[in-house]
């Protein structure tokens, strides 16, 4: 991402940010709401266009294309392309409520990727198994708890393979004694797997377990980054350091 | 053979009664043209593009906003002037289906707003493409929603093809009053005229109920099993639950 505004009307949510994330890397973003951090997550699934600047994923733009060394605006074709290699898990799940948890996870295999229905259906079963949801393949979101719906969220994107994974406050709309369970699947992916992650939490011990970078974020620029040890221990900025305290006081 | 004066409405049953299958044809043609008018008017008005939405929302206003009588005359008897000629029968199924259509639009606009926003980006974020996410993903949720109105709009309609008698469609309502007028005598002819619409749009009725029933399994909603919806169900879709409950 170089140089991403993204205005709402004259509101600037994200100001010429400038991010990248290197293959594997595990990047936690906190801040308070409204800070603009799902936004920067948005911009990365393509599902906001940004007002100024360019966004590229794993070589891809998604809004433009390269001719001639310039940098010229495509469109949603374009996006679609670049998408192929991003996955994003949601706050509120966003599971289809009149699929099953298993046809949740095979028709985007069967329909993006062209898998047949076997391959996609073996695919599923060991995804939402490892997920722990082996004795749910049938079950249709309505009849799941909210952890379990969100580990299907997380089965669902994860078959694609992406090379990049989106996390969008994945525990926040969770009743407090599920969160654990959705925050050790996405801690078992985050060490086992060469996927880069960027997570937008409120968890802040959890990103300390698995960010190798961690950036605050405020008011549309980025307040401070760096290794957790840094930015959640020891916070430089005076905004991290009451912002922090604020949420550890909680 | 009797004298005119002396028939009864039992000598007429037979021209009645072949007003029934007109009477049905006209009412399921006019609900075709409903329901792909509801659709266009309805997506066009839920349209991001104002070019779309504005003409759309106006087509609408002028359809529902003048009666559908003066349609009907206008387009029988005025249209003809602009060099577009119709017969009866396609200006009677024009309009009523656009007026019915008019009205069926904010059913369909209605039912598709009611698909939460999330829906649609967890589709995008799954690179799903725009035609699997109409007809795969929103279309099942949207589609059980409009199904209880769209049983009003078929029996409104029913009803609306009598209109048609007055510009020569010899449907149920034309032959009833034909009669009449032989008979001199409103009263029998009427009053079974009214019992054959009404079991005509009790047989609308049940087929509505059966096309609720196989919307809801086409959409993989059970309605029979009566599960009991648990609290997260209202978390994951903004569709209520008695918008899709028997």
């Amino acid at each position: 991402m170089r140089d991403v505004t993204m205005r709402y009307g004259s509101r600037t949510v994200v100001d010429s940010l400038l991010l990248s994330v290197k293959p594997r890397e595990k990047v936690a973003i906190i801040g308070p709401s409204g800070s603009g951090k799902t936004t920067i997550l948005r911009l990365a699934m393509g599902l906001e266009r940004p007002s100024e600047g360019w966004i590229r994923i794993d070589g891809n733009y998604l809004w433009h294309v390269e001719r001639n060394g310039a940098l010229l605006p495509a469109g949603e074709q374009q996006a679609r392309r670049a998408r192929r290699a991003v996955g994003m898990v949601f706050q509120q799940f966003n599971l289809f409520p009149h699929m099953t948890a298993m046809q949740n996870v095979t028709e985007p295999l069967v329909h993006v990727l062209r898998l047949s229905k076997k391959d996609a259906h073996d695919r599923a079963a060991d995804l939402l198994t490892r997920v722990g949801l082996a004795t749910h393949l049938d079950h249709r979101p309505a009849q799941l708890s909210g952890g379990q719906q969100q580990r299907v969220a997380i089965a669902r994107s994860l078959a694609l393979r992406p090379k990049v994974m989106l996390f969008d406050e994945v525990t926040s709309a969770l009743d407090p004694e599920l969160v654990g369970e959705v925050l050790n699947v996405i801690r078992d992916l985050a060490h086992t797997t060469s996927m880069a992650m960027m997570i937008v939490t409120h968890e802040i011990t959890f990103a300390s377990d698995i960010a190798d970078r961690v950036i605050m974020f405020d008011h549309g620029h980025v307040v401070e980054e760096g290794t957790p040890d840094v930015v959640l221990r020891n916070p430089q900025s005076p905004r991290t350091k009451q912002f922090l305290k604020a949420i550890l006081e909680r | 053979m009797r004298y005119l004066a002396e028939r009864t409405l039992g000598d007429y049953l037979p021209l009645l009664l072949q007003g029934i299958p007109i009477t049905l044809e006209l009412t399921l043609a006019s609900t075709v043209v409903l329901v792909a008018a509801g659709f266009v008017f309805g997506l066009g008005r839920g349209s991001r593009n104002r070019l779309i939405r504005w003409p759309a929302g106006f087509v609408v206003e002028v359809l529902r906003g003048s009666s559908a009588i003066a349609q009907l005359f206008w387009a029988f008897y005025v249209l003809p002037y602009f060099g577009v000629e119709l017969s009866p029968l396609a200006a009677g199924i024009a309009v009523l289906g656009l007026n019915g259509g008019a009205y069926f639009s904010e059913v369909v606009r209605a039912a598709f707003a009611s698909v939460p926003k999330g829906q649609t980006e967890a589709a995008i974020a799954l690179n799903l493409s725009a035609w699997f996410r109409l007809r795969r993903i929103i279309l099942p949720q949207a589609l059980p929603i409009m199904v209880p109105p769209f049983g009003n709009a078929l029996i409104d309609m029913l009803k609306f093809t009598a209109l048609l008698s007055l510009v020569t469609i010899q449907e149920l309502a034309y032959r009833a009053d034909a009669i009449r007028s032989v008979l001199e005598d409103a009263g029998p002819v009427y009053s079974l005229t009214l019992l054959i619409y009404f079991a005509m749009a009790l047989a609308l009725s049940a087929l509505v109920q059966w096309l609720e029933v196989a919307v809801n399994r086409w959409a993989g909603r059970s309605t029979r099993t009566g599960r009991k919806a648990g609290p997260q169900e209202r978390s994951t879709s903004g569709v209520p639950r008695w918008a899709f409950g028997r």
